[in-house]
């Protein structure tokens, strides 16, 4: 029997690998992958605490994150687009606009 | 007693009512001879109010409450009315409609907003020159003392374009400044003894004060100033710089003999104090001499007529200080007509040639033979020719100062009526008779300017034969009469001998008496003096000031700023504008966040 502490264990190690995609990668692309690792993370810990509390709310808000995540990647992937007809490229060390 | 009360206000109102109109209504005031026509209906009026009051010989005070405070009123306003009073209204009222009658023609060139503009500044002379007259404490006549002294500047700098009449105008109000200073310290001082400003209150409680004497100086500093007495005199000759009339009213009728009718007014002030008193006679008489030997060798016709008021003044004042304050304002009151007489008709002369330099007139006589009379009048007043009215007056004062035991400004005052004679006669000598100096051809002023003049000539008349028949109370010793008549005769003499037979040479006069000649063509080095000390203390203290300012007050500031850009110019660095940055410091804190958390929990 698999129990809670490794579910939590694979779901912060999901969250780390996507949190060190977010912070390394430099195509613009990479870092939405990045952000989607951590949000499955996050499901992963719901599904599983709904799972050993015996309580169906936590499913049922996976599901709405989930929905909510493909409209994110949607909006994200548009907007990664858009700069990349501005600016030609979509690596994030050059989109430094806001330098102070 | 209202129905007087009603009519005393009267007087000072309808000019102020004028004023109002004028300042407020900019169309009015820009159609020019519209306003002047307006100033001059109201000065009717004011005129016929005060002469009412003055033949009924109205009597009376009337104060209202102002500052309020526990325990009453701090001060009041209100007029107060008695023969002193009376006689000033009619004068500056009747000098104040001959001169914005005469102003009508003499600034006819005027720009109409310039002529409005002028006779709003008159109508609001008028209106404070009426309230001092009638101030029943010495805060009301403070207050408007200010105010005619801001008239004095408006008008001297009417014709602000000209430098000289700019730098005129603040001279005036500088000077008459220092004096006001301790005029005003005077007066809080005797007010911090007494609790009043009241005169009638004052009379009475004023033996009670301890350092009276420091107080009444402080307070005749305030005459000093504005009737120009030694040494703040420099003033007035300056502010010729302003038109003619507005030098025939103010400059000599009625401002200046302010600080005359305030030491009048407060004469059982000053009587308590004799030491100030004898001070005042002999800064008075020295006054007088002073600027007659000035006027001697000026060559500017109305600058001879200016520093013939200081020297008149000094006379009045010197009245005042030997006890016969009665005298002095007989003197003042002759003093304003023929003077304004004298002004006017040189403005005349002036609207005629051109110039005010009278060695560039001459002959002037055949040319306009009207102006001519009317300024012999008047110089044979101001010379003291029976029986015209400055006779009698300068004969009370003279016998006044006789009768106080002041050898000295007796002495002072003679030979200043010498040199009265001998000044005036050569400014008519040269300007008007010996050879026609005057380019062009001048001619006779327009009726508008000659009908001021005369009926001021028949009225210097009119006084003198009043006088002469009515006879003079005072008790003056029988060779008085004879000696002033012979100094006058001297003078005119002199200036007869000098500058119409040509029997003396002025050259050879002046290198005889080379040391006061000197003296007198550089006005004594006072206004030298003057210029060196505003110079070394007033713009001295303005660059320290400016100093402090500049790296002080601004240098604490630039400092501040400069620090802030420095922290900022070295913080931008960590706006990389990179989100993986901020991601990363977000993260970082987190994780402290965690840290923290886990340790003090």
């Amino acid at each position: 029997m698999i129990g809670l502490s490794s579910y939590l264990v694979l779901a912060a190690l999901v969250f780390s690998i996507g949190l060190f995609g977010v912070l390394t990668r430099r195509n613009a692309v990479g870092i939405l992958l990045g952000i989607e690792l951590m949000l499955n993370a996050v499901n992963i810990n719901l599904v599983a605490f709904a799972r050993f509390h015996g309580d169906l709310t936590g499913v049922i808000f996976t599901l709405f994150t989930i929905s909510i995540t493909v409209a994110e990647v949607a909006v994200g992937l548009a907007i990664v687009i858009a700069i990349f007809r501005v600016r030609r490229t979509v690596e994030a060390d050059r989109l430094d606009l806001l330098r102070g | 007693m209202i129905s007087n009360l009603g009519l005393t206000l009267l007087v000072p109102v309808t000019p102020f009512a004028a004023f109002l109109l004028l300042a407020i209504v900019g169309p009015l005031r820009r159609t020019g001879r519209g306003a002047g026509l307006l100033s001059i209906t109201a000065i009717t009026i004011s005129f016929a109010a005060a002469l009412i009051v003055w033949t009924q010989g109205f009597v009376g005070e009337r104060t209202w409450g102002w500052i309020p405070a526990d325990g009453g009123p701090i001060a009041t306003v209100g007029v107060l009315v008695d023969p002193l009073s009376n006689a000033m209204l009619v004068l500056v009222t009747l000098v104040s409609l001959l001169v914005q009658i005469y102003s009508l023609a003499y600034l006819s060139d005027e720009r109409p907003a310039s002529l409005g503009r002028y006779y709003t500044y008159q109508s609001l002379f008028v209106f404070s020159m009426l309230g001092l007259v009638l101030a029943p404490g010495f805060l009301q006549m403070f207050v408007f003392w200010e105010l005619v002294g801001l008239c004095s500047y408006l008008l001297i700098g009417f014709w602000y374009e000209r430098p000289a009449a700019a730098r005129a105008a603040v001279k005036a109000f500088w000077i008459t400044k220092l004096g006001d200073v301790g005029f005003i310290i005077g007066i809080v001082l005797l007010w911090a003894a007494t609790g009043t400003f009241e005169f009638t209150e004052l009379f009475e409680k004023a033996q009670a004060v301890s350092g009276l004497p420091l107080i009444m100086f402080l307070i005749y500093l305030g005459a000093v100033g504005k009737s120009a007495q030694f040494p703040l005199h420099v003033w007035l000759p300056d502010a010729m710089e302003g038109p003619t009339p507005v030098s025939a009213l103010i400059h000599a009728a009625t401002m200046v003999t302010a600080g005359v009718f305030m030491v009048t007014r407060a004469e059982p002030l000053f009587a308590l104090v004799p030491e100030v008193l004898t001070l005042i006679a002999w800064v008075g008489a020295f006054t007088a001499l002073l600027a007659a030997t000035m006027a001697c060798v000026e060559g500017d016709i109305k600058r001879v007529l200016a520093y013939s008021t200081v020297s008149q003044l000094g006379y009045m004042m010197a009245a005042a200080g030997a006890g016969a304050a009665q005298a002095g304002f007989l003197h003042l009151l002759t003093h304003g007509l023929f003077k304004a007489l004298l002004f006017l008709a040189a403005g005349a002369v002036i609207h005629a040639v051109g110039t005010n330099d009278v060695f560039r007139m001459g002959g002037l006589f055949r040319a306009m033979p009207q102006t001519g009379i009317v300024f012999i009048v008047g110089t044979l007043a101001l010379a003291g020719v029976p029986p015209l009215a400055g006779f009698f007056s300068k004969e009370a004062v003279l016998g006044g100062v006789w009768e106080a035991h002041l050898t000295g400004p007796f002495l002072m005052l003679a030979l200043t009526a010498l040199l009265t004679a001998f000044y005036m006669f050569r400014v008519v000598f040269i300007a008007f008779f010996g050879r026609a100096f005057a380019a062009g051809h001048p001619h006779e002023a327009p009726w508008l300017m000659r009908g001021p003049l005369w009926l001021l000539a028949a009225l210097t008349v009119a006084v003198g034969l009043r006088l002469a028949v009515g006879g003079s109370e005072h008790e003056a010793p029988g060779w008085l009469v004879p000696l002033s008549l012979a100094l006058a005769f001297a003078g005119f003499a002199l200036a007869w001998a000098m500058y119409q037979r040509g029997l003396v040479d002025p050259a050879t006069f002046s290198t005889a008496l080379a040391p006061f000649d000197f003296l007198a063509r550089r006005r004594y080095g006072i206004d030298a003096l003057y210029g060196v000390l505003y110079r070394a203390l007033v713009l001295g203290f303005a660059r320290l000031i400016g100093w402090i300012d500049r790296y002080l007050v601004d240098g604490v500031l630039n400092v501040l700023s400069a620090l802030t850009l420095r922290a900022g110019s070295g913080l931008r660095g960590i706006q990389s504008g990179r989100a993986q940055d901020y991601v990363y410091g977000v993260a970082f804190g987190v994780l402290l966040l965690i840290v923290w958390a886990q340790l003090w929990r």
